[in-house]
This record gives structure tokens, C-alpha cells and sequence, in this order.
């Protein structure tokens, strides 16, 4: 149960309410609790990078192994060639040194390019999908939790629930190609595949497939937190005095129950950039997805890396302003971090 | 024993033998069959394991019988292709079952692995407590913020597609909430009065784990154990989808989903049913999670 806040104070004399409602120590606490996140976001960096890099290399066959029969003296040089040949911990250091001022190394299965390029190919197409699509998730899937949430148990509500199970029920992967054969092959309205550049109707199709699973769990949450909210006491005395419906819900309810929303950001965008590997694999668009599967199919450690890393990176700061912004709105976030 | 008497909960009493009416445990159960949905999704999920063990076993095309003549048939009862047939003219139906079969004993195994670790790991945090707990579950949180999926794929990538390593490998990374779960319940437990007189009893560690602890701890891990269940199924699946999951002659609904979408244009009614299934089983498992979250924690409501 919340406490109650200690900054709340009592209008003071003459009826002037205290600007800030926050104790004055409230800047504080967010520093404090940023500092904490951080401490514990470098050492997940460096957990993430030893992990993969031990992992990849744990692998047995090696990237050479697919172009048979190669010359022994050929192998060895290019294992030569890319430090391959170097004792293991002295790879890893070299490795996180590089990895520190942005060098990823080459790739092993894209020669002529080397992984900072490639991914610096991939990122922005799988970036503008990613985040049209949360976009579009955030839009939609609010004002559907928050539309059912207002008609609670009445057909709107039962129809959107219904729906929302239904997205988290069917993978992205079906819906995709489904799509794509209905609006691409059959109506011929869509593009079935391909990136061109970006456009807007090359974005639609992806962006739906992408958006419909976080979309559904969003309108979950959002409706949870708005039946939550529209019970509480504050909300009645806002009724009790008077106020229309309409102003109860914009000014009292939507900020509470958008919380819990809030807290569940990070993990929406984890979830979109999981999603979007197979997304691009069905659509065939040039993201770093396609590049993270191609690279893991074909052993191309420095890729797989090198995504695993950027991917690691963005997540775990994502993850930070989401966390931040949640602490920012509900003070029990703020003491959880100690 | 005879010192337990007065303090045993109420599910040791049910475990007991149930003459005292372990009353909470069995009101939930009263409370868990009076929900329809929950109810029919048990049905339904046993009709889909029993169909999936007994189908490919009795049908008149085997897994594997490829058939140049038969291929991507419609679905027809002719012939016995109910589901139609595949690229390679196999029977998509007994495929359909057989990949259920796999499917859901993924979703099974790798639950179980999540379990054994999540559990374990869990139930030591929070009864050691102190600065172990704080380093343990300090842990679990730079876990929990990896991308996992993508370790998922390394994990696999690096030490082949066997299956058994897909059991270790989602199992491995899926285990991160059950802790959460395990280590939170074992705490609050452990603040209970009932805890602190068989302490000041002399009852052993084990053995106030055995039959405090984990008797409290058991309800929300049963919950969320349920719904691991689909969203590890469909991990699998997706692995499978995009080539890293289960390998050729093995098959799973997510790798006919794979293969049916390569088909979609001119069989599209090859991803019909294993998406079907899959989808009913995704569903069904998130009604029973849900009823049982129901019935034992009725003020979740």
C-alpha cells in the first residue's frame, strides 16, 4: 500500500497551495537513484560483452569451416589475420579495448565489411520500424485499454479484451505472413515485402505484425491500471465534488494509471527488438535482425557480438529512462533501488 | 511430530491426509473448478496431448512418408489428408500432431529446467537473506535486463540444435521470475509467526524449509509455472521459425509455421492448423494460469 507522501502539506494560509508537492530532498533522490542504475548498468555491459564473447568462442567448428578443404597454411592464415591465433584472454582483451572505442572488428561472412558498418547499415532501418511500432503500440494500445476500461464489462471492453488475447495468443510470426499474403498477394493494396528506402507502404505491413502483440499487452495493462484507479477514493471525491466525468478521468485518472505503463516501456522495447528479427526475416528488410540471424547461422562471432552488444547497450539504456521515468512518477520506485 | 500440531499451515494439513479440511487449499480448488473457462481449457489441452500422442501413432500416413505424387494437396477427407499435404507430399495432419508433440514437450521441459533453477536458487536467496540475498538477487537483476532472447540464439548457435540443448537453453534463461517469485514468498513466509515458533522450537533449517516454506511458496509458483508454459512454447517456436530451434525429421509447430509461410502463396492452408493449435494452446494455458490465480489468491480478483 502507498504510504502517504510525506510532501503533501496543507494548503497554506490565505489558500495558496505549496508549488511543489515533492519533499525538498526530491532531486536528491532521483540523483541517488540514477547513480544506483548506472552502477548497475556498466558491469551488465561488461557482463553482456564476456558472456557473448566467451560463448561464441566456446563454439565448436569454427568460420572457416563452411569452404571445404581449405589449405591448412590458408586456414592458419587467416586465423592469423583475424587474431584468431592469439591465446583466448588476450583476444578478449584486445577485443573489449576495440569494442571501447567503437571497433567491433570485420565480419567474417560479409568480407569487405567490417561489423561497425554493417550495423551501421542495419540500425536505423530496424530503429524506424522499432520505434514506429511502439508508436503505434503506445497510441492505439492506451486508448483501447483506456476506451475498455471506461465501458468496463460492456461489449467495447469484452470485444477488446477478446482481441487483445487473441494478440498475445498468435505469434507475430503467423500474423505477419498472413498479412502479407491478405493485403499483399490478395488485395494488392501493399508491398508484400522489401524495405525501398523506407517508405510509408513498405512500413505498414511490418509495423501492424510488430505493434499487435505489444499493442494487446498494453491495452491490458492500461485497462488494469484505469480499473484500478477510476475505485480509488480520490477519484470519488472528485466525482463527490462535482466535477463532469470527462475532466475526472483526463485530470485524475489518466496520470495514475498510466504507471504502471510506464514501468512496463523497457520491456516493451525488448520486445520489439526481439520481434523484429523474425519481422525483418519475413519481410526481407535490410535491418540488423537479418544480419544478427545470417551471423548466427553462419558463426560469424564478431557480428553476433557486435549486435548482441549495441542490442545489450540500447536495451539497458532504454531500460534506464523508462526506470527513471517511473521512479520520477511513483516515489515506492524511488526506495526499491538501494 | 507432535510438536507441529498447533503450528502446521494449512496445506500441511491437507498433505496430511486431509481430515482437518485443509480448508484454503480446498476452497480454492472448489473455487478453481466453478471457472468455466479455466475447466474447458483443461479439456481441451488434454484432447490436444492425448491427440498428439495417440494420432501419430494410429494414422495411416507416418511423419516422415513423403509422396511425389501427393504434393501440397488441399485438405480433403479423401485419402485420409485431412490437413492437406506438404511440399514434400507428407500428411500435413499427423505432422500437425507430432509437432505437438514436441511442442508441448518443449514447453514442458524447459519449464521444468526454469523450475529446478528458479526455485532452488530462490528458496536460498531468500532464506539465507543478508548480503547473499542482496548479491543473488543483485544478479538476477543484471540478468534480467540482458536481451536473453538473443543468448537464447547464441546458446544454441554455439553448441548445436539438439533438442535437449533447447530444453537447457530456454530453461536457463526463463528461471530469472520464478527466483523473483520464489525468493519474495520465502521472505514474507519467513516473517510469519508460525516460522518463528518452530524456530524457537529447535526445528532444523531443512526442515522448516520443507514444511513451511515451501508449502506457502507452492501457490504463486504453480500460477506463473502455468504460463511459462505457452510463453516458452512459443520461444521454441520461434527459434524454430526462424531455423535455430528443432531440426528436420523432427518437427514442432513452429518450424511447420516456418515451412508453411515459404508455401503461403500457393498452399496457404498449410499454416491454418499448426498456427491453430499452437494459438488454442497459447490460450488455453493462459485461462487456467489465470483461473488458478483466481482460486488461489481470491482478493487478485
Amino acid at each position: 500500500m502507498a504510504e502517504p507522501s510525506q510532501g503533501w502539506r496543507l494548503p497554506e494560509e490565505g489558500g495558496r497551495r505549496t508549488a511543489s508537492p515533492e519533499p525538498p530532498c526530491y532531486a536528491r533522490a532521483m540523483l541517488a537513484f540514477t547513480l544506483r542504475r548506472l552502477a548497475v548498468a556498466i558491469p551488465t555491459l561488461l557482463a553482456i560483452a564476456t558472456a557473448s564473447f566467451f560463448l561464441m568462442r566456446a563454439a565448436p567448428g569454427g568460420p572457416f569451416d563452411t569452404e571445404a578443404d581449405l589449405d591448412p597454411v590458408v586456414l592458419e592464415n587467416l586465423y592469423r589475420a583475424y587474431g584468431l591465433d592469439q591465446p583466448l584472454l588476450e583476444q578478449y582483451w584486445i577485443y573489449l579495448a576495440n569494442v571501447l572505442q567503437g571497433d567491433f572488428g570485420p565480419s567474417l561472412v560479409y568480407e569487405d565489411f567490417n561489423v561497425t558498418e554493417l550495423i551501421a547499415i542495419g540500425l536505423p532501418v530496424s530503429a524506424r520500424l522499432g520505434f514506429t511500432a511502439m508508436f503505434v503500440a503506445l497510441l492505439l494500445g492506451a486508448t483501447c485499454g483506456i476506451v475498455a476500461a471506461l465501458r468496463h464489462n460492456r461489449l467495447f471492453d469484452h470485444a477488446t479484451m477478446t482481441m487483445a488475447m487473441t494478440g498475445i495468443a498468435i505469434p507475430s510470426f503467423v500474423t505477419a505472413p498472413i498479412l502479407a499474403l491478405f493485403f499483399g498477394l490478395y488485395l494488392k493494396l501493399l508491398p508484400v515485402a522489401g524495405w525501398n528506402g523506407g517508405a510509408a507502404a513498405n512500413m505498414v505491413l511490418p509495423v501492424i505484425a510488430l505493434a499487435l502483440p505489444q499493442l494487446a499487452i498494453i491495452a491490458r495493462l492500461m485497462r488494469g491500471g484505469m480499473l484500478e484507479v477510476l475505485r480509488a477514493n480520490f477519484v470519488r471525491t472528485a466525482r463527490a465534488k462535482g466535477l463532469p466525468e470527462r475532466q475526472v478521468v483526463i485530470n485524475h485518472v489518466l496520470q495514475s494509471a498510466a504507471v504502471p505503463l510506464v514501468g512496463y516501456l523497457g520491456p516493451a522495447l525488448a520486445g520489439i527488438m526481439t520481434g523484429s528479427l523474425v519481422i525483418e526475416l519475413i519481410f526481407d528488410l535490410p535491418g540488423v535482425g537479418r544480419y544478427f540471424i545470417q551471423g548466427a547461422l553462419n558463426r560469424d562471432y564478431p557480428l553476433v557480438m557486435g549486435i548482441v552488444i549495441v542490442y545489450g547497450t540500447l536495451i539497458i539504456l532504454l531500460n534506464l529512462l523508462s526506470d527513471l521515468a517511473y521512479a520520477a512518477l511513483d516515489p515506492r520506485v524511488r526506495r526499491t533501488y538501494r | 511430530m507432535s510438536a507441529g500440531g498447533l503450528l502446521r499451515s494449512p496445506a500441511l494439513r491437507r498433505a496430511a491426509g486431509g481430515e482437518l479440511s485443509g480448508s484454503l487449499w480446498r476452497q480454492a480448488g472448489r473455487r478453481f473448478r466453478r471457472n468455466r473457462a479455466a475447466m474447458i481449457s483443461i479439456g481441451v489441452l488434454l484432447v490436444i496431448a492425448l491427440t498428439s500422442v495417440l494420432v501419430p501413432a494410429f494414422w495411416p500416413h507416418a511423419v516422415e512418408d513423403a509422396s511425389w505424387e501427393n504434393i501440397l494437396l488441399p485438405p480433403s477427407f479423401e485419402n485420409w489428408h485431412w490437413f492437406g499435404t506438404d511440399a514434400n507430399g507428407r500428411d500435413q495432419f499427423v505432422r500437425v500432431f507430432y509437432g505437438g508433440r514436441i511442442s508441448l514437450t518443449i514447453g514442458l521441459m524447459t519449464t521444468l529446467v526454469a523450475l529446478g533453477i528458479g526455485v532452488g536458487y530462490g528458496a536460498v536467496a531468500g532464506f539465507t537473506g543478508g548480503r547473499t540475498d542482496g548479491f543473488m538477487m543483485r544478479f538476477v537483476d543484471i540478468l534480467y535486463s540482458l536481451p536473453l532472447l538473443f543468448f537464447i540464439i547464441i546458446l544454441v548457435t554455439v553448441f548445436g540444435r539438439n533438442i535437449f540443448l533447447i530444453f537447457v537453453a530456454i530453461g536457463a534463461v526463463e528461471w530469472l521470475t520464478l527466483s523473483r517469485i520464489v525468493r519474495g514468498q520465502t521472505l514474507s513466509v519467513k516473517a510469519k509467526e508460525y516460522v518463528e515458533s518452530a524456530v524457537a522450537i529447535g526445528l532444523s533449517k531443512p526442515a522448516i524449509l520443507r514444511r513451511y516454506i515451501i508449502p506457502n511458496v507452492v501457490g504463486p509458483v504453480v500460477v506463473y509455472v502455468t504460463l511459462l508454459i505457452p510463453t516458452n512454447i512459443l520461444i521454441e517456436s520461434y527459434l524454430s521459425f526462424i531455423g535455430l530451434g528443432v531440426q528436420e525429421p523432427l518437427t514442432s509447430w513452429g518450424l511447420l509455421i516456418s515451412q508453411a509461410v515459404g508455401q503461403l502463396d500457393t498452399a496457404p492452408w498449410l499454416i491454418l492448423f499448426p498456427a491453430t493449435f499452437l494459438a488454442i494452446t497459447m490460450f488455453c494455458f493462459n485461462f487456467i494460469g489465470d483461473g488458478l490465480r483466481d482460486a488461489l489468491d481470491p482478493s487478485h480478483r
